[in-house]
């Protein structure tokens, strides 16, 4: 092998790595043909990589993918959840009255959401026609009148607060009201109105004045 | 699937840690695999693999879109298999103070797994025999004789993933060839 020249084992790694050119071929198989040391050095690298191909390949093991999801650092909106938990821990009062609202208002989007049916407070002496409540002329209403999700035609007379959800009113020139008149489509108007009510609720000798002005 | 896994990054990128399960379940055959062959240990090729996947996942908004992601990933697999044969194999010699074992340096200790008799190499299956053989190879060849021969990739990119000149990695394929065949040859 001494003899053989220095480019010959650089063919062999040419011809391993598959990006022998076809003349550096010819010459390696020439020598090849005549040098058995450099033909038994070429076999025993092939049986080097014939080694290396008999390697199969190989799974990750079973809960792999799962033990990386939960070796990965928290993402920022877990960081961010973890802010807000601290905040409601260090306050609270605030997180008290915070819940309060948020519980309260859910049920007042939800009685307004829901309630719509038509409904009208039952008074002796009202005609209803459809959807329409009507005050017929001539008639005096006692009491304080509330329609619900229907119109609301007053010709004559009523003795108290009129006040229409989310329905239209119509007053005929023969129409008295001696209370308030209120008309509720949009949901501010309606928070506005259960706020109020509430209030009466809670205050009564208020009310009570203001019934008496 | 390179258009696939640039989606899946954006998506990652923008807050849903859940799309890369799916970056993971894609290369994490391929990633355990050479981690098996330069590590030859099943606990230690899959604590380095799914850290791999760890610092991947953190260092995502660093991967230039425009190149392979797998390129990238084999990177960061291959640079810390480096770092724990490089951490392990020096207290292991000192340990391993043997008769026998002077008048050879660190590189050769790094190099050289448990040198077994010959009967016992003889009785082993074909898949120990192969991982014993890449185990006794020095590490800077077991690295690119597994990515040319376990991963079969090209000489260009097991460059890009060294971070080496084409030049040096081929004559690192064939001096682990020939590593490889005085080892086989010696048996």
């Amino acid at each position: 092998m001494t003899n053989c020249p220095n480019e010959v084992v650089q063919y062999m790694h040419e011809y391993l790595d598959g990006e022998i050119a076809p003349e550096h071929e010819q010459v390696l198989n020439e020598h090849l043909a005549t040098c058995e040391e450099c033909q038994k050095l070429f076999d025993e690298l092939s049986d080097a990589v014939a080694l290396l191909e008999l390697a199969d390949p190989m799974q990750a093991p079973v809960g792999f993918t799962e033990g990386v999801m939960a070796r990965l650092p928290q993402s920022t909106q877990q960081k961010k959840k973890k802010g807000v938990n601290r905040w409601l821990r260090k306050h609270p009062m605030l997180s008290a009255a915070a819940l309060f609202l948020i519980l309260m208002s859910a049920a007042l989007f939800s009685s307004y959401n829901t309630n719509e049916q038509f409904s009208v407070t039952m008074q002796p002496n009202l005609v209803i026609e459809g959807d329409t409540v009507v005050v017929p002329e001539g008639e005096v209403i006692k009491g304080d009148l509330v329609v619900k999700n229907g119109d609301l035609r007053i010709e004559g007379q009523v003795d108290g607060n009129v006040t229409v959800i989310r329905g239209e009113k119509y007053m005929a020139s023969t129409a008295v009201v001696t209370g308030n008149i209120e008309e509720i489509d949009e949901l501010f108007d309606w928070l506005w109105y259960k706020m109020k009510t509430a209030f009466k609720g809670l205050t009564p000798d208020k009310t009570e004045n203001q019934d008496t002005e | 699937m390179d258009e696939l896994i640039n989606k899946r990054i954006s998506e990652v990128l923008k807050g849903n840690q859940d799309s890369f399960e799916e970056i993971v379940l894609l290369f994490q055959n391929r990633l355990y695999h050479v981690c098996y062959r330069m590590l030859g240990s099943r606990e230690e090729a899959q604590d380095i693999a799914q850290e791999a996947f760890v610092r991947a996942y953190t260092n995502l908004h660093t991967f230039d879109q425009k190149r392979k992601f797998s390129t990238w990933i084999f990177r960061i697999a291959t640079n810390l298999c480096i770092d724990r044969i490089r951490k392990k194999k020096p207290d292991y010699s000192l340990d391993a103070q043997v008769p026998g074992t002077e008048g050879l340096d660190m590189y050769s200790q790094i190099a050289a797994a448990e040198d077994l008799p010959e009967e016992e190499v003889e009785r082993m299956e074909t898949q120990e025999r192969v991982q014993y053989e890449i185990g006794r190879l020095p590490e800077k060849y077991r690295s690119v004789i597994t990515l040319r021969y376990m991963e079969e990739l090209p000489l260009q990119e097991i460059a890009d993933i060294l971070d080496l000149p084409l030049g040096t990695v081929k004559t690192r394929v064939h001096r682990g060839r020939d590593a490889l065949r005085k080892q086989i040859g010696t048996m």
